[in-house]
């Protein structure tokens, strides 16, 4: 990287400003009901050793063949990354001993991968867009799980997760703080989510980062980096970020020199420690595996799959923001899942997009994140927060009024035009039932009349008044409208 | 090429097998013979030559996204040295 | 009716049995018996006795109820590489220790589908490493031939000792061609890597093919590398090799390396004219050094394919001497990544240690013998960081010229190649490659070409040395062509007459 360091996001050490230098690896668990080179399930959790071919156990002379679906996948990512796809990627053998590593290697990709370099636009925030260089993505099998907590002597091997389909996206180191690895992350999982080709699901592990990080002077070559090891969080990916970064700056600004390791990002104690095992140093021995012929598709395989693909988030809020006249942060909002995305396009069409996306964003998402549902087992349907806005757009109901109604449908369901129905929400606009409340209020408080005539802005009290007695249903204009001229202001 | 005691050494441990000291003065002796044995191939002129990935002109054949042939954790783990509960034991790792 | 069952050809036999002149159990009991009687020579690891038996019972019913299979009844050996289920496995490795593998593998289940019969499990040397049988976990086999100026009385004292001055039956197929040259079995299955087929059947009399690769199935056979490892059987005649083959061939979709191509009727073959076949004879195959009995057998070999009709043409081949340096290089290394499972986790011997990785270092010391272990270590140094592209990638660009030079002799016509399959005739146990690999590795030097170019390639006996001793001819097909081996070696058999193998001194 040659840019610039951008002031805004330097940090300041000791003896000066410093920058932070951020790549990452992404490791996606491919979406695929069997595994990368087995026909073995990918279901999550199971008993020990359940989910386990013969081929998974690495029992001798068995033979991997390839899951078509996770090439595909493969793909689609890629063209979802507007990265190159190659037409010919090989697998090799990255060599070396561990429990959870039955073969004794694992099958990934190393010199041809299935996808070459694209990028990813980034919003860091409503004003900050950046792009992020991807380097690669390519196809390896994931490892077992050693339990290290279960005997003081031994570690118990569970090989359900060994052998399934991951994608390893490797970015450019173009990430210069924590917010923007956040931002990075998140945005590469809503990528992800909607082409379907990984679940994104960060607490099983779908979804893991390994995540380099340096620190150098404005201006000077790329600092020596440490990666910590899979981070499982995008809040941790920032803390990880934020607090290795202090570290080197310390160690730095001590005169001392950062070792090349991999690290550990402790959540708990709030910093990084050197991993042990991964101390010694490696030689994988990579080559191609002679299992596994090159795997070869032409330029039609990959049209087919591009045909398919849904409407990606940038062009979606691109889209948003020309044909409903959405803010960019609100057309930004909504696309950050595809079913958020539809909802709202179910809500907004041929109705007041603005007001449909003030009631998605606003009321039901508030909603939703307070009670920990997700759009998909939200209780009320974008057809009954279509009707709440049909009712408040004719005039039937006032804002306050649906709002209330929003409640009612939430907890109980039902349809909207309805329950305004049974339970006489509908808005008063009869002016003569309008004109008795406000004279009997006025009638009553002859102090407060002298003030508002001295005082205008006391107006909202004598309109509060008239919606208490009206129940809420008087329509708020008539009554702003007669109290005006019925106090002379 | 040839390679050193200490080249012995570390490529013993990188395949994961113990060597006593007095085996690697032999280990070394072998592996050289063997390493001057392919010494001629350096003469051979491979410019421009693609390296060989599959020796029969096909390519990867792909296979469906079914689920099928799990083992059993019994079967799995029935040939182990050590297992528990259906998992594998190992002497601790520590990470 | 022959007085003894063993002296059957798998022909002979299948003809026998299928006409219900004998039965697979009468068979099956004669094959046990020599075998028992032939313990002394350490061909078989595991004889699995009561299950043959049963089999054989199985194959009498299903021969009476008409349903019988292309080798119904028809009792084999099985090298211990290929996994049997719920029977000993072990690639003769002490890592393997105890293994019952819980699958069988596809080669040998096409076999009992077919209806043979599985009379046990055959020695090797340990995963297949070796060219004489002797880094076997169990020991040496011994070849049935006697040592040239042997009587019986010495050749059994030294069977009960250490085997010593015995011949090798080759490797590393070795008890697959000591079983089948003994009578032990009607034929048996192997497999090849560098020639660990076609050396061990010249050195005991025997036909052995190394089919193309992908032709038969490597699901289930324990890996030494990848790339070059190929199925094939050992049997005494070309026409049995032929039976054998059609049934260990096949597509397996469980196999990314497998050909998925119809499998044709290889004893068709056999017997078919060669007229006007053209035989290419590489110049580079008259190595220095070479015996004058190995040059003038080769010489025969022509003089019987033109006196067949065929046309000899000289061709040249510029990267054999290449191979097997190449292939010292190729093998080792996918077997250091191959190997690599054997690591007393899963199954097989464990050895504790101090922690895990010192459990691995001792449980792959002592559960490894010398010559794999000096293997991985080869393997994993030409791949190691630094080294990998002067060695591996090197090597595997040599591959690429070596199969080049094939394919241009074959687009000039050229139907099969004729070579001598082995340097020598059969040396001694204890003999070879003890202070230097090497001189053993040498063994291989006219059949690695073929693995390493993916070719067929089929082994025959030519005739005997001066000294008596079993020497064999290489005919080296176009890929997935083995009917004009089968057509071409079936010449070479006629004209030399069916070698007349040892009677029982064992
Ligand atoms: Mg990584
Ligand atoms: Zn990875």
């Amino acid at each position: 990287m040659t840019t610039a360091a951008k002031p805004s996001k330097l940090i300041k050490g000791a003896t000066g400003d410093w920058e932070i230098v951020v790549g990452m690896e992404i490791h996606a668990q491919i979406t695929s009901h069997s595994k990368l080179f087995s026909s073995a399930s990918t279901s999550f959790g199971g008993d020990p050793n359940s989910h386990v071919t013969l081929v998974d156990a690495a029992m001798p002379g068995m033979l991997p063949v390839i899951n078509e679906e996770c090439v595909k996948q493969a793909i689609r990512t890629g063209l979802g990354l507007k990265a190159k796809i190659n037409h010919r990627s090989v697998f090799d053998r990255k060599n070396y001993f561990y429990p959870d590593l039955p073969q004794g290697y694992q099958i990934s990709q190393f010199k041809d991968p299935i996808v070459g370099e694209g990028e990813v636009i980034v919003d860091v925030s409503a004003s900050e867009q950046i792009i992020v260089g991807v380097e690669r993505l390519h196809l390896e099998q994931d490892a077992g799980k050693s339990l290290h907590d279960q005997s003081p002597t031994e570690s118990f091997v569970d090989l359900n997760r060994s052998g399934v389909a991951l994608m390893e996206i490797v970015s450019r180191p173009d990430i210069r703080s924590a917010e923007e690895a956040r931002a990075y992350v998140t945005k590469l999982r809503t990528i992800l989510r909607y082409l379907g080709t990984c679940d994104g699901n960060m607490e099983e592990g779908s979804l893991r980062a390994d995540v380099n990080v340096s620190v150098r002077r404005p201006g000077e070559p790329l600092g020596t980096r440490c990666e910590i090891k899979n981070v499982n969080s995008i809040r941790f990916i920032g803390q990880a970020v934020d607090v290795e970064a202090r570290r080197q700056i310390a160690i730095i600004e001590d005169g001392g020199k950062i070792d090349q390791e991999t690290r550990l990002f402790d959540p708990g104690k709030g910093e990084t420690r050197s991993m042990r095992s991964k101390e010694e140093a490696h030689d994988y021995r990579y080559f191609p595996d002679p299992d596994l012929l090159p795997l070869e598709f032409d330029q039609a395989y990959v049209d087919e799959l591009a045909k398919g693909l849904p409407e990606l988030p940038d062009d979606k809020r691109a889209r948003f923001i020309a044909e409903y006249g959405l803010p960019p942060y609100d057309a930004g909002v909504l696309v950050m899942e595809r079913e958020s995305a539809d909802y709202f396009e179910a809500v907004a069409r041929g109705r007041d997009a603005k007001m449909a996306a003030n009631w998605v964003i606003n009321e039901l998402f508030g909603r939703l994140n307070k009670e920990g549902k997700t759009i998909a087992t939200s209780p009320v349907s974008a057809q009954q927060l279509g009707t709440i806005v049909d009712l408040i757009s004719a005039g039937t109901i006032s804002g306050k009024l649906a709002k209330d109604l929003f409640e009612i449908v939430w907890s109980e369901g039902g349809d909207p035009n309805v329950i305004v129905e049974e339970r006489g929400m509908k808005q008063v606009t009869d002016t003569g039932a309008i004109e008795k409340a406000v004279d009997e209020i006025i009638a009553a408080n002859p102090e407060k009349v002298e003030q508002a005539k001295a005082k205008p802005t006391m107006l909202g009290w004598f309109v509060g008044q008239v919606m208490k007695q009206t129940g809420g249903k008087a329509n708020p204009e008539a009554v702003n409208t007669l109290l005006k001229q019925k106090l002379g202001i | 090429m040839s390679v050193d005691q200490a080249t012995v050494r570390r490529i013993a441990h990188l395949a994961r097998i113990a060597v006593r000291d007095e085996e690697v003065p032999h280990l070394q002796e072998e592996l050289n013979a063997i390493l001057s044995f392919v010494e001629e191939l350096s003469a051979v002129d491979v410019s421009g030559v693609e390296p060989m990935t599959s020796v029969i002109p096909m390519s990867l054949p792909l296979r469906k996204d079914e689920v099928s042939g799990h083992a059993g954790a019994d079967v799995v783990t029935r040939n182990a040295p050590g297992a528990e509960d259906h998992f594998f034991t190992v002497p601790k790792v520590v990470e | 009716m022959m007085s003894d069952l063993t002296k059957f050809t798998l022909a002979e036999a299948r003809d026998a049995v299928a006409s219900k002149k004998i039965s697979s159990l009468e068979l099956t009991r004669a094959h046990i018996d020599a075998i028992e009687k032939a313990r002394g020579l350490n061909a078989f690891v595991l004889e699995t006795p009561d299950k043959a038996l049963d089999m054989a019972k199985a194959s009498d019913a299903r021969i009476a109820s008409g349903t019988a299979g292309p080798l119904e009844g028809l009792p084999l050996g099985i090298k211990d590489l290929y996994a049997t289920e719920g029977v000993h496995m072990q690639a003769c490795s002490h890592i393997l220790d105890g293994f019952r593998p819980p699958y069988e593998s596809t080669v040998t289940s096409q076999l009992w589908r077919d209806g043979a019969v599985m009379l046990g499990k055959l020695n090797m040397d340990e995963f297949a490493m070796g060219s004489s049988n002797e880094t076997s976990y169990y020991g040496p086999v011994a070849s049935p031939w006697l040592p040239p100026g042997w009587d019986e009385t010495k050749g059994r004292a030294a069977l009960k000792g250490d085997k010593k001055g015995l011949l090798v039956p080759g490797g590393s197929s070795g008890g697959s061609s000591s079983a089948v040259a003994a009578h032990l079995c009607l034929a048996a299955t192997a497999t090849d890597t560098g020639g660990s087929i076609r050396q061990p059947a010249a050195f005991t009399g025997t036909v052995g093919i190394k089919p193309t690769y992908g032709r038969c199935s490597r699901w289930g056979v324990a890996a030494f590398a990848s790339s070059l490892d190929q199925a094939g059987p050992i049997a005494r005649t070309v026409r049995d090799s032929a039976i054998m083959l059609r049934s260990m061939a096949g597509y397996d979709a469980k196999d990314s390396t497998s050909v998925n191509a119809p499998v044709p009727d290889y004893e068709k073959a056999v017997g078919a004219s060669i007229k006007g076949k053209k035989i290419g004879i590489p110049k580079e195959y008259r190595i220095d050094g070479m015996p004058a009995e190995i040059e003038a057998l080769w010489q025969q070999g022509i003089e019987w394919l033109r006196a067949a009709g065929a046309e000899i043409v000289d061709i040249s081949l510029p990267h054999t001497k290449t191979a097997l340096p190449a292939y010292y290089i190729v093998a080792p290394a996918e077997a250091s990544s191959n190997l690599a499972r054997y690591d007393g986790v899963r199954y097989g011997l464990r050895v504790p240690g101090k922690d895990i990785s010192s459990m691995y270092e001792n449980t792959r010391a002592e559960g490894f013998g010398r010559e794999v272990r000096r293997r991985i270590m080869i393997g994993t140094y030409v791949l190691s960081a630094g080294y990998y592209d002067a060695y591996y990638v090197r090597a595997q660009k040599i591959r690429t010229l070596i199969k080049r030079d094939f394919e241009l002799a074959y687009q000039d016509g050229i139907d099969a190649i004729l070579t001598p399959a082995t340097p020598s005739a059969a040396f001694g146990i204890g003999e070879k490659g003890s202070s230097d690999p090497v001189e053993m590795y040498l063994n291989d030097v006219f059949t690695v070409t073929v693995n390493m170019a993916g070719l067929p390639g089929l082994a025959v006996p030519g005739g005997l040395s001066a000294s008596g001793l079993p020497l064999g001819l290489q005919l080296i097909g176009r890929p997935f062509e083995e009917e004009t081996l089968f057509s071409v070696a079936e010449v070479i058999e006629q004209a030399a007459g069916r070698i007349s193998l040892p009677q029982a001194w064992w």
